[in-house]
């Protein structure tokens, strides 16, 4: 019973260690660069908008996550899809159609991935690998110089990606004395509806309890009657159409398609589901801890942003070495709950 | 069919290449009762239960289940389920990330309307079954919060929830502490009420004797015989499951064995223990000598050897070897104190299959000499040569694959990397298993002629009839503990009593 | 039965995937040229040619794939053994190659530095540099895999993205030239060689040494097939998966100079880009199983030369650089999909259906 408590606490304190990381982090933005206006809301919109598209494939990593999967081709597949929608639209095909377009390609994208890893029983690190290289080629195959979306391309697209979704509190007046209310783009919004869509899915969906038990252990998942390779290609394809959504996010954002688009982003998706709790191992985590994980990263960019010196090649060592610390602290944990068990 | 009976296995046969695993094998469990099946390694136990669930295709014989028309032949484990005969493994098969509750309801989740999974009406549904078990559980904790005793028991909830008759219980307590074992019976034994008919798989004696009621035995894949419990007394229990086995191999003289005694010690531990596997024990072995080890599977004899190599590191106590004080940490460790290791799962442990049998014979001595002294191709020739017409391997030659040997050879193989080192103390932890008979007595004579030598030996093996006829002493095992030693009087009938302990007083 | 034998030797024969792939290349390359009315063997045309800066040098398509295939070729070497004792891929290689290359050149050019014609320190300072922040990287990869028991490669992802940033950040955000002759040497000519092939050659023959006279090949072998039965026969199965690491770090440290002197610089968001898939696939296309276990060297460098051909062969039908990947990812799936459990029991089943006929 008093081993009960130890345990139940082991990924509670690595969530509580994450919330409390984003908050220092925050308030030591707020400290330093207040003057620079860190303290307003706005900074923090921002960091949502600039993440709205990484918030929408850290879910779906989450999700192959849980399985004790990954997968590392999103990058790559986001900087495929923003290609795709820029061509698209450059050759007057409407807005919807393009989007429905390069979501169907992303379901047939993550069948195909999930298909070798769940029935051929490949290392989803190498499917995926492959997977990512294969897009970035595609992205070149398109097209190989930058497309930007202008207003005269495509005014739909366009107005989408300048809309304002005006937040009624927070505001602040600014040195010209106007009042300036705090916003974020329609991108947020579709990127907050999915996290909320994800996680009622894991939480109250056989689907997503599937997930779970997959990872927790797939001889056991199979024991007790759940189709396990269908499981893991379902959730390959999750993952794929979930980072076609964040493509189009990410669209909205940088209205552009080329070739170096999104590098490294799998990176980024993957440290902030480990940073937000999710186990390399499987079978642990949810997109609450996720989304935090995104806001980590976000914070960071955003100060570094904000301080206007430091090399641009910061935030991408900072999210590397808070991903060895979680790596290395969910090693250690594990290691603790084998000594405990065998005891 | 009598009227209580719920399954009858009438003369089931079954093959694996080149084995015979189960011939004409009978067996027949009724309403209401805790049936064990008992046998040694090999005797065909997880065979017939493997033919039971689903997992194995039987070649011949019948099945058939209280309820259902006609023979019944499952293919997987979800037909046997189907039937209503449910299986919970040594190994707990669920998820231990989720709650007790899910574990007891995945894959047939109770919906609600809009198609969501209804958590309050399975927690409360999973919390009745618990109570009416007797099981204090909180449903909604995940399963890794509790002890292995009750995820054993919510196994056997789910399986029992899952409208089972007949309950399969494979070596259930293997990793369960007395406390937990007897919590686990009084689950039994209200299932038992219910009318549940179970199936009991254990090395354990005492806790067959403690819980069943029949006692099934087999033996090389054949029936021995179905007894009532109060009919079979342990030392009978042990004779049954061991056999008379009065192979006519030529009598091994054991001279000078004897003296072996008053030389000096190779081997003395004190108190030496693994948390979990084994208590503490001591043990003295002199130069020269052979000492076995008896006691049933799981009765922790491998794990005494192994902490004395270092395969699993000691917990507690000391070893001396060869007079002086000796921290052993890992194998590397043990053998460069001159000692040998032929682990008893051959395929884990013991060949390193994609290498060829040069390679795999003179592994152990290469890692002792270390990575920058190798073995000149023509040394390692000349090495594998040797053993290969001293042990009459028999192998294409010295480049084939070690795994396209058979089992015995690979034995021979692994037996061939230890005599290279030459070691002044090896352990054989069932060196003889799968192995013909020309093949047993020549191990035999060799072990002999090892100790002649001054070699010290820890032979370990089921077969008694083996070790007395190579041993000057023997400890005996029971329950992961050490119990005792027989060096005088080493007949058949005093070590199965010393093993069966219980009534026996022949322990000193 | 004859030819069954000889056939069944060639089946088994553990270059033979490598040697086809190289076959299958070259026959493309012949068909092309022959389509397009060069002379059909022009791409296996050595010619002896005059240039101004390196003197006279062999020219042609074969020297220039054995020359522009050296990276790869170096960083298969170190792949293979990380490949073959723990069963995943160290992906940070190519990262980790532009970190060295960094280093190097902020040592030769000094920091902050973004053009050089004069070495700030001497050449050999820069190298060892370079190559002790290879072997730095491949310890830490390696400490993460054997010690920490994380999958190799979420371990060497770690690298993966931060060596390159780590890279940018040494040489101030600057492509740092080191325009000194010294320095260029590593990515020229020595005579009418390239210089790379020679490195290459060299590190073969030391890393081909080194598995012949000690038993470190043997050690590696074993620890990927079964590392519970080496521990038990005496062998340190960690301590040897981390020697893997750090000399497939030191490979990528070698690569990485040489790749950065080719172009007299260090250009840390270019250098060793797409590169870890590369060493990868030669690593599959030698027939090694990327399982883990046995290995075949020779097989690893004929493979990371038949890409380098495949390559080459995609510029010369118009692919660009950025798109050739899509090449690459396909043959990598269709090798890890031939390599598969299912695909291959399917297969079995196939010959062993058809050889029941043959005897009904």
């Amino acid at each position: 019973m008093k081993n009960k408590k130890v345990r139940l606490n082991g990924h509670t304190i690595l969530l509580l260690i994450t919330i409390a990381l984003f908050a220092v982090l925050y308030a030591g933005g707020c400290i330093a660069y207040g003057a620079k206006g860190f303290t307003h809301l706005q900074t923090f919109c921002n960091i949502l908008i600039t993440n709205a598209g990484l918030i929408c494939v850290a879910c779906g990593m989450t999700c192959v996550m849980l399985t004790a999967g990954i997968d590392i081709s999103v990058g790559a597949l986001i900087a495929m899809d923003c290609m795709l929608l820029a061509v698209g639209m450059e050759k007057g095909i409407g807005a919807v159609p393009m989007i429905l377009i390069v979501l169907l390609i992303g379901v047939v994208f993550g069948a195909f991935q999930g298909y070798l890893v769940g029935y051929l029983g490949i290392q989803p690190f190498i499917v995926t690998m492959a997977g990512m290289f294969f897009c970035r080629g595609m992205t070149a195959v398109i097209c190989t110089d930058q497309v930007s979306i202008t207003e005269a391309i495509n005014p739909t697209f366009y107005k989408w990606a300048n809309a304002k979704v005006i937040i009624p509190f927070g505001g602040y007046v600014n040195n010209k004395g106007k009042y300036m209310a705090p916003y974020v783009r329609p991108g947020v919004v579709v990127a907050l509806l999915v996290l909320i869509l994800i996680f009622i899915m894991l939480r109250y969906t056989k689907f997503g309890r599937s997930l779970y038990a997959v990872g927790g252990s797939a001889q056991s998942a199979t024991m007790m009657g759940l189709n396990t390779k269908m499981i893991r290609m379902k959730a390959h394809i999750l993952s794929s159409v979930l980072c076609s959504i964040g493509g189009i996010c990410y669209c909205l954002n940088t209205m552009a398609g080329s070739v170096t688009q999104a590098l490294g982003l799998e990176m980024d998706a993957i440290s902030s589901a480990v940073i937000g709790g999710t186990l390399l191992t499987g079978g642990v985590g949810n997109v609450f801890g996720t989304f935090f994980g995104v806001l980590i990263n976000g914070t960071i960019s955003s100060i570094v942003k904000t301080n206007g010196k430091l090399a641009s090649s910061w935030p991408n060592i900072l999210t590397a070495a808070l991903l060895f610390i979680f790596i290395v602290i969910q090693s250690v944990f594990a290691a603790i709950r084998e000594r405990s068990r065998n005891k | 069919m009598e009227d209580n009976v719920v399954l009858t296995a009438r003369g089931i046969s079954m093959t694996f290449p080149g084995v015979k695993a189960l011939q004409d094998v009978d067996f027949t469990l009724r309403k209401g009762e805790i049936h064990a099946l008992m046998g040694e390694n090999g005797a065909g136990k997880s065979t017939l239960i493997k033919c039971l669930t689903g997992i194995n295709d039987f070649e011949a014989g019948e099945i058939h289940i209280d309820g259902i028309q006609g023979p019944v032949k499952n293919h997987s484990t979800r037909d046997a389920q189907n039937v209503g005969i449910s299986t919970v493994y040594q190994e707990v098969n669920l998820c231990p990330n989720l709650s007790v509750a899910e574990n007891l309801f995945i894959g047939r989740e109770p919906m609600t309307k809009i198609h969501t999974i209804d958590r309050k009406s399975y927690n409360k549904r999973s919390q009745v079954i618990m109570d009416e078990l007797g099981i204090s559980v909180d449903v909604t904790q995940n399963l890794e919060n509790y002890s292995l005793a009750i995820q054993q028991m919510v196994a056997i909830a789910r399986a029992v929830d899952m409208d089972c008759k007949v309950l399969i219980l494979d070596e259930p307590t293997s990793s369960l502490d007395d406390e937990e074992v007897e919590k686990l019976f009084v689950l039994m034994r209200r299932l038992r009420d219910k009318g549940v008919g179970i199936i009991f798989v254990t090395h354990f004696l005492e806790q067959v004797y403690a819980v069943c009621d029949r006692i099934t035995v087999l033996r090389d894949g054949r029936f021995v015989g179905e007894y009532p419990i109060e009919e079979l007394p342990r030392v009978k229990l042990v004779a049954a499951m061991m056999g008379k086995d009065l192979d006519d191999l030529a009598e091994i003289k054991k001279e000078g064995a004897e003296d072996a005694v008053n030389n000096p010690l190779e081997i003395s531990a004190k108190g030496l223990s693994h948390t979990g596997t084994i208590k503490p024990f001591n043990l003295d072995i002199h130069k020269g000598e052979v000492v076995g080890i008896a006691g049933l599977l799981g009765s922790g004899r491998s794990e005494l050897a192994r902490a004395i190599y270092g395969a699993d590191k000691a917990n507690t106590g000391t070893l001396m070897v060869d007079g002086k004080e000796a921290k052993i940490n890992q194998p590397i460790d043990a053998m460069n104190l001159g000692m040998g290791m032929l682990p008893d799962d051959r395929k884990a442990e013991g060949i390193i299959a994609d290498l060829s049998v040069r390679e795999n014979i003179i592994l152990a001595l290469q890692a002792r000499k270390g990575m920058f002294k190798p073995l000149t191709r023509a040394k390692q020739e000349e090495l594998a040569d040797q053993y290969i017409s001293l042990l009459q391997i028999k192998t294409a030659s010295k480049e084939t694959l070690v795994k396209q040997l058979s089992g015995g050879n690979q034995q021979k193989v692994i037996l061939a990397r230890w005599l290279a080192t030459n070691p002044d103390f090896l352990i054989l932890d069932e060196p003889t298993r799968g192995i013909d008979i020309g093949t047993k007595s020549e191990i035999q004579k060799l072990i002999i002629k090892l100790a002649g030598e001054g070699k010290s030996i820890l032979f370990i093996s089921s077969e008694i009839s083996e070790m007395l006829r190579t041993c000057s002493r023997m400890a005996i095992m029971r329950d992961g503990q050490k119990v005792g030693e027989l060096d005088r009087e080493l007949t058949q009938e005093n070590v199965m009593k010393a093993i069966a302990g219980g009534d026996s007083s022949d322990e000193k | 039965m004859k030819n069954n034998k000889s056939w069944n030797k060639i089946k088994n024969w553990p270059l033979l995937l490598p040697v086809v792939a190289l076959i299958l290349v070259m026959a493309v390359n012949i068909i092309y040229d022959a389509v397009n009315g060069n002379n059909p063997l022009s791409f296996f045309m050595i010619t002896l040619q005059q240039t101004t800066s390196n003197g006279t040098i062999l020219y042609g398509r074969i020297i220039d794939i054995l020359n522009r295939g050296s990276e790869a070729a170096i960083l298969a070497i170190g792949m293979t053994l990380v490949v073959s004792s723990s069963a995943g891929t160290d992906i940070s290689v190519g990262s980790v190659m532009s970190l060295c290359a960094s280093f190097c050149c902020m040592l030769l050019a000094g920091y902050g530095v973004s053009s050089t014609t004069t070495l700030a320190k001497p050449l050999i300072v820069g190298i060892l540099g370079g190559l002790l922040m290879g072997v730095v990287c491949g310890m830490f990869n390696g400490t993460l895999v054997a010690y920490f028991k994380i999958q190799p490669m979420v371990a060497t992802l770690i690298l993966f993205s931060a060596a390159r940033a780590i890279g940018l950040l040494l040489c101030n955000d600057l492509i740092v030239y080191v325009r000194n002759p010294s320095y260029a040497f590593f990515g020229s000519f020595v005579g009418p060689l390239p210089t790379p092939l020679i490195i290459t050659a060299i590190c073969v023959a030391v890393m081909s040494i080194l598995l012949k006279k000690t038993a470190l090949g043997m050690y590696i072998q074993s620890v990927g097939i079964n590392d519970k039965a080496s521990r038990i026969a005496g062998l340190n199965s960690k301590r040897i998966i981390f020697l893997t690491y750090v000399i497939c770090g030191l490979f990528a440290g070698i690569a990485g100079i040489v790749n950065s002197s080719r172009i007299t610089s260090a250009d840390s968001n270019n250098i060793g880009l797409y590169l870890e898939m590369d060493a990868i696939l030669a690593v599959a296309l030698g027939g090694n199983s990327l399982g883990g276990g046995k290995f075949n060297l020779a097989g690893s460098i004929i493979g990371a030369y038949t890409i380098q051909a495949i390559t080459t062969t995609l510029y010369a039908l118009g692919v660009s650089a950025a798109q050739a990947p899509v090449f690459k990812a396909i043959i990598v799936i269709l090798i890890v999909s031939i390599q598969s459990e299912p695909v291959r029991n399917f297969f079995k089943k196939q010959s062993a259906a058809k050889q029941a006929k043959g005897v009904a």
